[in-house]
């Protein structure tokens, strides 16, 4: 069976995110990038489930600019098997995003796609449910734990207020929680093997996808500002504050 | 046309997230009706025909719609959407999972966790967690949108809708509920609670949380944690507040032994009032709180529980 993980480049989850003045966007321009960390726990995932034995091949697929040839390198020194970088410049939404996943799946027929429940970017978290839609397969989103069956996979999934399993038929579709693993950093060998791994490059029109956005940005704009308040002396004055203005 | 917002509810009780989407609701697209989809949910749809603005409330009660599983869900809402120019649900996790597949099947794009409404097609959403806000225009055609609940009032219970039985659409049955473990805490949940308390590096250790939970005990406040809490394993990675964690905010948020890193402020700098103790008077958390305390916080929080005591909490 084999198992696609899509790998979206993001901007580093530690790096502060900059608005541009002009409200045109957020500044991308010499800003640590690197792997969607949820979809690194997508990666991780794939792996272990090679290492019992319940996957033959893991193929890491990312769409976004030549760049994002680098964010499949990362998850080929993880442990993925092969690439495939569907070129697009610019900003590509959820829907499209699909799009595109969805013809990778008719042509390579996955046993299960395994995604990261959202992108720190646009924080979405729409597209696997929507590839699973599209697809007409099963989904189960924030997985917590994942254990493959014949035919089926068991998923424990977080939900508000606590965990819910649910049996799915495969294919299908999972997304990744924080819970669900700790990825490994990749070895120096295996990122000299990475070196070698195969990438296949496609552009959308390959995939017969229009990828034009239909969600029209107007603006992007800096979140109102907090300004520092006062400082208490005691933890006393600290309550009496809280109580003074009815927070508690 | 009308809008139709998918209730949440746990067959019981309605959620109070209903109420606040169906305030975003009214203002993308009158009337509202509210879809309550569960089993044996009688009572769910009586509260729901009580909120203000609602002028319909469709049952759909069948064993398949328990849990809201997604592609049942799905098939529900699909059924019904011809009737609506706009489909809102709360940004919960039902919600995120059932209505995107709503969206790609009707081939318009899904506008998440909206914070504003401007117009019938334009909306204010958070991206980077909060750090930008990006206001964005729908086209033509059906809206489908999840509501971020803390950013909208609820609507008030001054209504009296009509109640409608609905036909359950044909099970796919591609996935099945096997079972569920929901959190036995007394304290409310992190992403609903009025009040929130964290710990962070500075706790020192798992069991100093006891500290925090004596707190949240007498104010009815969520326990959360920094990523530093929990990658140092004091606590479970269901506490982490953050940008990687959950995004909360609450009426109070109290930060104790949180530096504020980029990281965690993104998930919790929405908070209506942020209160921070910390013993280093240069840590980034004081920037944004409305009140600070430079202090022990071994010192402090026991301090701070007397004081509690004495004003009777």
């Amino acid at each position: 069976m084999k198992v696609i993980v899509p790998v979206k480049r993001v901007i580093d989850f530690n790096v502060k995110v900059r608005v541009k003045t002009d409200g045109s966007g957020v500044d991308l321009a010499n800003v640590k990038m690197s792997m969607n960390p949820f979809d690194e726990i997508a990666v991780e995932e794939a792996i272990r489930l090679r290492e019992k034995g319940k996957t033959t091949e893991i193929i890491a697929v990312s769409i976004g600019p030549q760049q994002a040839s680098e964010t499949i390198r990362t998850a080929l020194a993880m442990g993925a098997d092969r690439g495939i970088l569907v070129r697009v410049e610019g900003e590509v939404e959820p829907l499209a995003v699909a799009k595109i996943l969805k013809a990778v799946c008719d042509a390579e027929q996955p046993g299960l796609v395994i995604l990261g429940k959202q992108a720190i970017d646009d924080d979405s978290n729409q597209t696997g449910q929507m590839l699973a839609a599209l697809l007409g397969w099963p989904q189960a989103t924030f997985a917590h734990k994942l254990e493959m069956g014949d035919g089926k996979a068991d998923v424990e999934r977080e939900i508000d207020g606590g965990l819910q399993t649910l049996e799915v038929k495969l294919p299908a579709i999972v997304t990744t929680d924080l819970r669900l693993n700790e990825p490994r950093y990749a070895s120096l060998p295996n990122i000299m093997k990475a070196k070698k791994k195969p990438i296949d490059e496609k552009s959308p029109a390959d995939y017969g996808v229009d990828i034009v956005p239909r969600l029209k940005v107007l603006k992007v704009t800096e979140p109102p500002k907090r300004v520092a308040g006062v400082k208490v002396k005691t933890a006393a004055e600290l309550v009496d504050k809280l109580k003074e203005i009815g927070a508690i | 046309m009308a809008s139709l917002v998918i209730a949440e509810h746990d067959n019981k009780s309605l959620k109070d997230a209903t109420a606040k989407t169906i305030t975003a609701a009214a203002q993308v697209s009158a009337p509202v009706h509210v879809l309550v989809a569960g089993s044996d949910c009688g009572a769910v749809a009586e509260a729901a025909a009580k909120l203000s603005g609602v002028e319909k409330v469709l049952v759909a009660d069948a064993p398949l719609y328990a849990k809201m599983v997604a592609e049942p869900m799905e098939a529900l809402i699909l059924s019904l959407v011809p009737a609506y120019d706009a489909i809102l649900a709360p940004a919960t996790t039902n919600g995120k999972n059932f209505l995107p597949r709503v969206a790609a099947k009707l081939d318009v794009p899904q506008v998440s966790e909206i914070l504003k409404v401007l117009s019938a097609e334009t909306f204010e959403r958070p991206i980077y967690a909060g750090n930008a806000i990006a206001t964005v225009q729908a086209p033509a055609g059906k809206k489908v949108i999840t509501v971020r609940t803390t950013a909208f009032k609820a609507a008030e219970t001054s209504g009296s809708a009509a109640v409608e039985k609905v036909s359950a659409a044909p099970d796919p049955s591609v996935s099945k509920f096997v079972g569920e473990e929901l959190s036995k805490s007394e304290r409310p949940e992190l992403t609903s609670a009025k009040i929130i308390i964290s710990g962070g590096r500075g706790m020192q250790s798992g069991e100093n949380f006891h500290l925090l939970e004596k707190i949240a005990d007498k104010l009815h406040a969520a326990v959360g944690a920094s990523r530093a809490a929990v990658d140092a394993g004091f606590v479970p990675n269901d506490y982490q507040v953050g940008q990687t964690g959950k995004v909360v905010a609450p009426e109070l948020y109290i930060a104790v032994g949180i530096s504020g890193a980029i990281q965690h402020l993104a998930g919790m700098k929405d908070s209506r009032v942020i209160a921070a103790i910390n013993k280093d008077e240069e840590a980034p958390i004081f920037q944004i709180a409305d009140y600070g305390l430079v202090a022990d916080l071994f010192k402090a929080i026991p301090e701070m529980d007397a004081e509690l005591t004495k004003l009777g909490y």
